[in-house]
């Protein structure tokens, strides 16, 4: 049989992709129906503060950013921590890891999909976006850290959209992936992985008129913390994966990525010991973000039981991996993942963002809560994030397993099975 | 098979139409929507004939909106030679916030909220600590025991706004006002995370003023109502100073505490404060170069 040209089977891949993220099984159904119900159901609140204002937030010029941007940050995190964990593998040349890789990938890619929305969703004036762009706009770069999130965070988006995209689309002609087509690729998305967290953290510690932000050690808790929810998401995804699907994930990659999180976790406990220590055994001014953080200030308590849930669920989380390295029972793992993720989403969220403007500049105790507008829309974002990663697995494994396949791809099975 | 595809096409429709009403909301938002303003240039890139056109919509917009014919908005220039420094003499300042209430009518902020780009803290006697203060005091003033300071916009001349800003919506004029184009803002508020001194404020809704409270003289970088989702901040109440007259804030002090001036003018008043008195400025290890001066008489 003669092989298509590109111009030919590209529409028809993406034909049958679109296809394919339409159709499944019942439960796939009914995931996606209460997924897009929850996604609509933000998308109308948005809809409503764009035309009401950001009135309908709970935010005020005292604490002017809050749950969006909390979410944000944390979605930073995890958007590095999906591909920062496959260093290991490249590194090591573990080949069960480079299975697993793409998942990473596309976990990524959901999660910079996240990350843009809720900048979106915070901004007063989204018709305006267009000004923040490069060339068309009025980029105010290299001054604004803000402008060099913008480059890091669609750069990392194309990047990984490229290697998933070849990856897929070469198995799926039952081509072998050309090396130097995302190998190179591959190696910038990790140093970029990095990038975006710490362009991310040099937007909170540049800023003088903050102390709880101020600090040379915010990019590298970052780095740490996104070490944390990355492999804590994907050891979970990945058990849903081989429950749902014939995908071959095999217990390799699961244990590199326990024994990356047992460190890391104890790399960001550290940091955050250090960080307390030097506010609180200092004193002063600079210390009344983080009292009121751990223990109330002026009567106010209300991120308390927050950052003490947040600190409790990571030692828990912890100390539960150890009991998993002894009895080896999976259901440990799962909880100290799940413990961990909440955990980080508490500590490098809401814990990060609000003590920054609480108390305010001019020491003004006004305190925040988000609204149900805030919710409603954040809720909605993740359905959405969730979305794009349940359609992305669903379209890139099926094709990883040549289940799906250009028709011309059976006359050469044998590049096809060889690959890796 | 059939049954499948029949019910997936019933299912994107309703997909499709329930996507459609939830963002329905939006549609309210097609009177206001205006190509020319949508498509406006960065005031900095604008022609003095196209800032022409923008003032004349504006002015229309709002001579329509209030119902008054008295609306004007002007783009006063900063005067060649003139520097703008101000100074606040906080043995004299009572705490009446007499001043910020002269913002507030001055430069045409929500009512509701009774915004203003002052807040007046309530300080101990002794301590220059703002952790001490209190800004939100009700009482008769002075109080003993106690001191008042202002803070406004200190008009930095190493702004942190102006740095973090991503699309440069925010600058410094020539006289050392730090300026907002309402036309270009994002929101973003990152302005407002980074600036030391809470100077910046956000329209979180349409600013509600009864047209009968409407003050008519605008500029269109300073006191013109601002559109919902934009920053605002003082800029010294550059519509006023640049025609030679004196911020609203200090015409409405009853003590005399503040001093404005041309920094440049040797004969100035803001120079004869700043060459005798023991001046100091806010924060200043943060490095921000402020433009506003504070100092105690005795």
């Amino acid at each position: 049989m003669k092989a298509e040209t590109t111009a030919a089977s590209y529409p028809r891949f993406l034909w049958r992709m679109f296809i394919n993220a339409f159709d499944g099984t019942w439960k796939f159904y009914v995931w996606m129906f209460a997924l897009t119900a929850i996604a609509l159901v933000g998308a109308n609140a948005w809809a409503h503060q764009v035309v009401d204002g950001m009135t309908r937030t709970n935010m005020s010029d005292h604490v002017s950013w809050g749950l969006y941007i909390a979410n944000f940050t944390f979605c930073v995190g995890l958007a590095a921590g999906a591909v920062m964990m496959v260093i290991p593998a490249y590194l090591y040349d573990d080949k069960e890891m480079l299975n697993v890789v793409i998942i990473g990938e596309l976990l990524a890619i959901a999660s910079i999909f996240m990350c843009l929305l809720f900048i979106v969703v915070d901004m007063g004036r989204p018709d305006r976006l267009w000004h923040a762009m490069p060339v068309v706009g009025r980029f105010n770069w290299p001054m604004s850290m803000l402008t060099w999130d913008i480059l890091a965070l669609n750069g990392y988006l194309l990047i990984n959209l490229h290697i998933t995209g070849y990856l897929i689309y070469s198995r799926y002609r039952g081509h072998k992936p050309n090396k130097r087509w995302y190998l190179p690729f591959v190696f910038l998305s990790i140093g970029w992985a990095i990038s975006i967290h710490t362009v991310t953290a040099f937007l909170y510690s540049g800023l003088g008129g903050r102390p709880f932000w101020n600090s040379a050690l915010l990019a590298p808790r970052f780095l740490a913390s996104a070490f944390v929810t990355g492999p804590a998401f994907i050891i979970l995804l990945l058990q849903v994966v081989r429950r749902l699907t014939d995908y071959p994930i095999g217990e390799r990659p699961i244990r590199t990525l326990t024994y990356v999180l047992r460190i890391t976790i104890v790399i960001n406990l550290f940091m955050l010991a250090s960080e307390l220590f030097t506010m609180f055994y200092t004193g002063g001014s600079h210390l009344a973000s983080a009292k009121y953080l751990f223990f109330g200030l002026h009567g106010h308590s209300e991120l308390v039981p927050w950052a003490w849930a947040s600190l409790f669920l990571n030692i828990g989380a912890l100390a539960l991996l150890f009991v998993h390295q002894r009895t080896r029972d999976t259901k440990w793992l799962n909880i100290a993942c799940v413990g961990a993720f909440i955990g980080v989403w508490i500590e490098k969220g809401m814990g990060l963002i609000l003590p920054g403007f609480i108390p305010s500049t001019l020491h003004e105790m006004v305190t925040y809560k988000p609204s149900l507008t805030e919710w409603k829309i954040t809720l909605g974002i993740w359905a959405a994030g969730l979305m794009i990663l349940t359609i992305a697995l669903k379209l890139a494994l099926p094709v990883l397993t040549e289940k799906v396949r250009a028709a011309s791809a059976d006359a050469e099975p044998a590049d096809a099975t060889a690959e890796e | 098979m059939k049954r499948r595809v029949a019910l997936k096409v019933v299912g994107a429709t309703l997909g499709a139409a329930a996507f459609a009403r939830a963002l329905a909301p939006l549609a309210q938002l097609r009177d206001d929507a205006n190509m020319d303003e949508f498509l406006q240039k960065n005031y900095r890139e604008l022609t003095e004939e196209q800032v022409g056109d923008v003032i004349a919509r504006l002015q229309a917009d709002a001579r329509k909106k209030y119902g008054r014919d008295d609306i004007t908005i002007k783009d006063p220039h900063a005067i060649e030679g003139v520097e703008f420094g101000y100074a606040l003499n906080l043995s004299m300042c009572i705490g009446c916030r007499r001043c910020a209430e002269a913002c507030h009518k001055e430069n045409n902020h929500d009512r509701k909220t009774n915004n203003s780009y002052i807040r007046v803290l309530e300080m101990k006697q002794g301590s220059m600590d703002m952790g001490q203060g209190n800004a939100d005091y009700d009482h008769p003033v002075p109080q003993k025991g106690k001191y008042y300071m202002p803070v406004q916009c200190q008009q930095c001349d190493n702004a942190p706004c102006v740095k973090v800003c991503p699309v440069q919506a925010t600058w410094k004029e020539p006289d050392g006002v730090v300026v907002v184009d309402y036309n270009w803002c994002i929101g973003c508020r990152y302005c407002m995370a980074a600036c030391p001194y809470h100077a910046r404020r956000f329209n979180w809704k349409k600013p509600e003023i009864p047209a009968d409270e409407i003050n008519p003289n605008q500029g269109l970088l300073s006191n013109r109502v601002r559109p919902q989702g934009v920053v605002e901040k003082c800029t010294f109440c550059l519509h006023r100073t640049r025609n030679g007259q004196l911020p609203a804030c200090l015409e409405a002090c009853p003590t005399g505490a503040r001093v404005f001036g041309n920094l440049l003018d040797p004969k100035s008043d803001i120079r004869w404060v700043l060459e005798n008195k023991r001046v100091f400025v806010l924060k200043e290890e943060l490095g921000t170069r402020p433009r506003f001066f504070y100092f105690f008489d005795v």
